[in-house]
């Protein structure tokens, strides 16, 4: 089982394919998970503490605003733990909290640097594009184990 | 450690969210149920919840999508009956992702059924400059 970071990390699609195949997905929700069960944490909608900024300086610069280095610290994680990566190309995916378009930068910047397996795909548009951006994954996914 | 995870339904599937809620309550583990309109949140033991998620995803292989989720259903700093409506965060994500639910479907039997991908097909891209010159000097020489 080969630990798969999926771009956009909160990405329904790409977790559940690569779940499907019997590897594990990297999604962001898992880190929320672990900072929603952590006692002292009450501070809706940010859901960050004081540390994680901080955190996120391994990653960005201190002037670089903190919004992306408050991302980068649930990010930054994940991206050390990835074996693999499969990002969608193109921003119109990248919606709500993961709309940053500075981080979105920093961490795909990341990931290529990463060497790691990598596959970029774009979302399909129709049904033919659809068929081929399955067999993409599934041919990736295999490939790594 | 608990989890929970949202259980989408695609367009094209014939299995309802009752119908999930349903065969959740039929294999009697541990576990809450929240019905809403996209399909199913699901909340319990990490054990129990990766068995059920086996067991839902075989009632529509191809249209049934599993997707982890961070806060709990119903949480206060999440739920929109505590925070005075409007679309929670992270629905966004899911709406883009819905409307190609279908097409992803219809990618994965056309797998399960052992079909080679179109090859035939370009995805289309803009022409690079020199294919834009090559074309344009085509069309008007």
């Amino acid at each position: 089982m080969v630990k798969v970071m999926v771009y956009p990390p909160t990405s329904m699609i790409l977790a559940d394919l690569v779940e499907r195949k019997g590897h594990e997905a990297l999604v962001v929700s898992k880190e929320v998970r672990k900072k929603v069960v952590t006692p002292g944490l009450d501070s809706p909608p940010l859901n960050m503490t004081p540390e994680d900024p901080k955190k996120g300086l391994k990653y960005a610069a201190v002037d670089v605003p903190s919004g992306v280095r408050g991302r980068m610290s649930l990010l930054g994680p994940m991206i050390e733990e990835a074996e693999a990566a499969i990002v969608i190309k193109g921003d119109d995916c990248t919606l709500g909290c993961t709309g940053c378009a500075r981080t979105n930068e920093l961490t795909r910047f990341l990931l290529k640097t990463k060497r790691i397996p990598l596959l970029e795909l774009e979302y399909p548009e129709d049904e033919f594009q659809a068929k081929r951006f399955v067999f993409k994954i599934r041919e990736f996914l295999e490939g790594l184990s | 450690m608990r989890s929970t995870k949202y259980v989408v339904t695609s367009q094209d599937s014939d299995v309802l969210p009752s119908d999930i809620a349903l065969r959740i309550y039929e294999i009697g583990r541990e576990i809450n149920v929240k019905e809403t309109c996209f399909g199913v949140i699901i909340d319990g033991e990490e054990e129990d919840i990766s068995a059920t998620v086996e067991e839902v995803r075989k009632m529509d292989e191809n249209n049934i999508f599993i997707k982890d989720r961070g806060f709990p259903p119903g949480d206060p700093r999440r739920c929109r009956a505590h925070r005075g409506g409007g679309a929670r965060p992270g629905f966004y994500m899911m709406e883009r992702e819905s409307d190609i639910l279908p097409l992803i479907s219809r990618g994965l039997e056309s797998e399960a059924r052992g079909e080679e991908p179109p090859s035939g097909v370009e995805t289309k891209r803009r022409p690079s400059l020199e294919e834009l010159e090559a074309m344009i000097n085509e069309e008007f020489s």
